[in-house]
């Protein structure tokens, strides 16, 4: 990402959390109408670099769970709380870049986001990644009240999405309903392979390690690396490349595979994986084995009709 | 995508050489483009940085802003891009020819400006700009050039005719390369100008597999834009751009802005260049016939458009109301389907991908009977039988009406349908298109033996009825939309 977009966001977020969120505080008021008299603003900021995320967490649930017991009217603002949630078994500490607020009895995740809101429309792709990435803060706050005893619904299945207005640096708020997202994301936890078991399908010794020095330096040899990382079959498709930085990587060891193509043509081609075997079925070169017959068939006219169309114009 | 598609794909990679997928091509190209390679400021809703324009590849207009971060340089960037476009659009509308010699004749521009940008964000660009410029003000506090609203008034309307899939307006490269080429990357990879170039005009002695990982460096090929390298704009853009707010007199500032000219036309040209070699590129191809005629209902469009720009039309509103986006949705829907069957009757390529999906199939005359004829309404009227052999599958029902795109979209009736030991017969009743003598005039009729295309595709436009006027726009549309004057806070709108 480019310096000068995270600049900018800083500087968004900066200006809507600025004077213990005063700005924002406006935005609930009187875009989602929530009726906000006054509210407490409960920093949960790292207080130095040396602030241990554990004592943060530990710092974050007491904030939260206080909130949830006391029955004052007042709303409470809590500035970057941590959070936990169990995938698999395993419990993930996330920070997420967020505020809750609590108004009544109701828990809002507020999600800051630097993209604009254009004339009440924004880029669906981002606002479905701030959905998403919404869904899992929202799990993870009820996992928390859950784990205390308390009511998970207290936290609500609608968020507060805060956007750049038009072309300004003015922040406007929008309600994001993310009930379909929550219910996406439970699914997969529950689906989710257990690490254990994908790792008894791997090689005993196999390691990612970089071996850090003292200096943090990574030690490990370059090349001894690279076939730790090819020991594991690449499952790529073209969207790697956009979401993952070893996307190339498994890009050129994909190479040959009709997977590089994307989903859509493999597909077209009936599961051949190999390229070169969709091609030579296609051309006729090899003869389709039981499970083949049928797209070879379609791959053998589409090649007949290429042909004789660009034989014709020729 | 179809299995055509795909397999020109497969093909690609196999032979590390592209595949074309039509045999002709669909695009009008116009004699004087106008390439747009623009570039924006990341993270901002379209703050432009700087833009190539122009007419002439050896000597592109190069305008670079002198402060992307502020509201008055902005609407000065869009002032003088106003300049650069605004120009041939009069140009082309000055020049008109008569559409025909009677007494209804209208005139028609002789020819349409024709914009070029790199790829659908360029697109997305020009839209943005233009919906930031057109609801501006020409008097009053916040008076801007009257060139600039012209000019986003113009931007949207070229941004929305890009949304027209027979669209010759507004064009992205890659999408126009990706109409008529398959290259062996997947269509992410095809959204890169530079790596789909490198598939088909790759460097002087150099393979495409070097040639592509060449592109894919973006400190040898930087994006196409609107965004900047991130790389880029960490080690170059952002020190220029502190040095520039914080330079204190105007030669201070006048040499740093020269230093920020010369590296982001640096950046730019490589684009630059690969949009005119990928126009260079389509030229060559042949152009379909239906071509001409699809760019005279272009013209026709623009003159139109320009007609109401000169009477003082309005800027086109924030949102469009019910009744305007059924309009846009009917045109949009129509104008796909006549775009879709004009390509499948002008190209045997396209024509195939519909007999693999069974909307056609091809095959031989084995009997006519060119002088039948049936009882009709008074008298008895001409109605061939045709009998076709064919080795492709029939997914088509008796009754159903099918076209012969060689006959100029002839109808037939399907009579019968029957499978045989080596593929189908299916016996036709010719419709029309036969002149109005007793017998049908010469060509109209298949001969024997004759290779024969019949195709449910047709293009003819089904007449709906007449829209409701504003005022009787129905409840369930939201009633009469209210009018949609510019108000006077849009033209203070913040741009920062």
């Amino acid at each position: 990402m480019s310096s000068i977009a995270i600049a900018r966001g800083r500087g968004f977020e900066a200006k809507v959390k600025a004077d213990g969120c005063a700005e924002l505080l406006r935005l609930l008021r009187e875009h989602i109408r929530l009726p906000v008299a006054e509210v407490h603003y409960h920093d949960l900021n790292p207080t130095d670099t040396d602030d241990r995320i554990t004592s943060r967490l530990r710092r974050s649930q007491r904030a939260l769970q206080a909130a949830v017991e006391s029955d004052e009217p007042t709303g409470t603002l809590f500035d970057h709380p941590i959070l936990q949630l169990t995938v698999n078994g395993v419990q993930v500490r996330i920070e997420p870049d967020l505020i809750a607020f609590k108004l009544g009895n109701q828990f809002f995740v507020v999600e800051i986001k630097s993209f604009a809101i254009l004339d009440g429309a924004a880029d669906s792709g981002k606002v479905a990644a701030a959905a998403q990435q919404s869904a899992v803060y929202v799990l993870a706050m009820r996992e928390m009240l859950q784990t205390a005893g308390l009511d998970p619904d207290m936290v609500s299945d609608h968020v507060v999405l805060v956007c750049p207005k038009d072309f300004s640096n003015q922040p406007v708020a929008e309600l994001l309903d993310v009930r379909k997202q929550l219910a996406t994301l439970k699914r997969q936890l529950n689906r989710m392979e257990s690490v254990e078991s994908i790792l008894r399908l791997l090689p005993p010794d196999l390691t990612f390690d970089l071996r850090l020095d003292d200096a943090g330096q990574p030690t490990r040899d370059p090349q001894e690396l690279a076939t730790a990382i090819f020991q594991v079959t690449a499952r790529y498709s073209p969207e790697c490349l956009g979401a993952c930085e070893l996307g190339g990587v498994c890009r050129s060891e994909a190479r040959g595979t009709v997977a590089v193509l994307g989903r859509v043509v493999r597909e077209d081609l009936g599961g051949v994986d190999s390229i070169k075997e969709a091609v030579e079925l296609a051309t006729g070169l090899r003869e389709p084995d039981a499970g083949q017959r049928q797209a070879a068939e379609l791959l053998r006219r589409a090649y007949d009709m290429r042909e004789a169309a660009l034989g014709a114009a020729r | 995508m179809s299995a055509l598609t795909s397999l020109a794909k497969a093909l690609a990679v196999y032979s590390m050489a592209p595949q074309r997928l039509t045999v002709f091509r669909h695009l009008y190209i116009s004699s004087t483009p106008i390439v747009i390679v623009p570039l924006t400021l990341a993270g901002e809703t379209n703050a432009p940085l700087a833009a190539m324009v122009g007419s002439d590849r050896a000597r592109p207009n190069l305008i670079v802003t002198r402060q992307p971060r502020e509201r008055a340089e902005r609407l000065n960037f869009a002032g003088r891009l106003a300049s650069e476009l605004l120009f041939p659009i009069e140009t082309a509308a000055q020049r008109t020819q008569a559409t025909s010699s009677g007494p209804n004749a209208r005139v028609r521009v002789v020819d349409a400006p024709q914009i070029w940008v790199p790829n659908p964000a360029g697109v997305e660009f020009v839209r943005t700009l233009g919906r930031m410029t057109r609801l501006r003000q020409t008097e009053g506090p916040w008076a801007v050039p009257k060139k600039v609203r012209e000019l986003g008034i113009w931007l949207t309307w070229f941004a929305e005719q890009a949304e027209f899939a027979d669209t010759g307006a507004l064009i992205a490269a890659t999408r126009a390369v990706a109409a008529v080429w398959a290259t062996g990357q997947s269509d992410l990879e095809d959204g890169n100008l530079a790596a789909q170039i490198a598939w088909l005009d790759p460097p002087e002695g150099m393979d495409v597999a070097s040639a592509v990982s060449r592109a894919e460096d973006p400190q040898l090929c930087p994006p196409a834009g609107p965004a900047t390298d991130p790389t880029f704009d960490r080690l170059f853009l952002e020190p220029a751009l502190r040095d520039l707010a914080t330079a204190r007199t105007p030669a201070a500032h006048r040499a740093v802005h020269q230093r920020l000219t010369a590296m982001l036309e640096e950046q730019m040209r490589p684009t630059w260049e690969l949009v005119w070699t990928a126009i260079g590129l389509l030229a060559d191809v042949p152009e379909a016939p239906r071509v001409p005629k699809r760019w005279e209902q272009q013209r026709d469009r623009f003159t139109s458009f320009h007609r109401y720009v000169a009477d003082g039309g309005r800027p086109q509103a924030k949102r469009d109301n019910a009744g305007r986006s059924a309009h846009r949705l009917a045109e949009l829907e129509q104008r796909k389907a006549a775009f879709e069957a004009q390509r499948a009757y002008d190209d045997p390529l396209v024509i195939a991908d519909h007999r693999l999906t069974g909307e056609a199939f091809s095959g031989q005359v084995v009997k006519v009977d060119a002088t039948r004829r049936v009882p009709g309404l008074r008298r008895s009227v001409l109605r061939p039988l045709v009998l076709v052999a064919t080795g492709d599958h029939i997914h088509f029902d008796v009754g159903q009406h099918v076209y012969d795109p060689a006959r100029n979209g002839q109808q037939a009736v399907i009579e019968s349908v029957a499978e045989t030991e080596d593929g189908w017969r299916v016996a036709l009743e010719l419709q029309n298109r036969m002149g109005s003598g007793q017998t049908a005039k010469p060509g109209s009729v298949p001969a024997l033996g004759e290779d024969v295309t019949y195709t449910s595709v047709t293009e003819t436009f089904v007449r709906r009825r007449p829209w409701p006027a504003r005022e009787e726009t129905p409840w369930t549309h939201g009633g009469p939309a209210p009018d949609s004057a510019p108000a006077v806070e849009d033209a203070a709108e913040d741009w920062s």
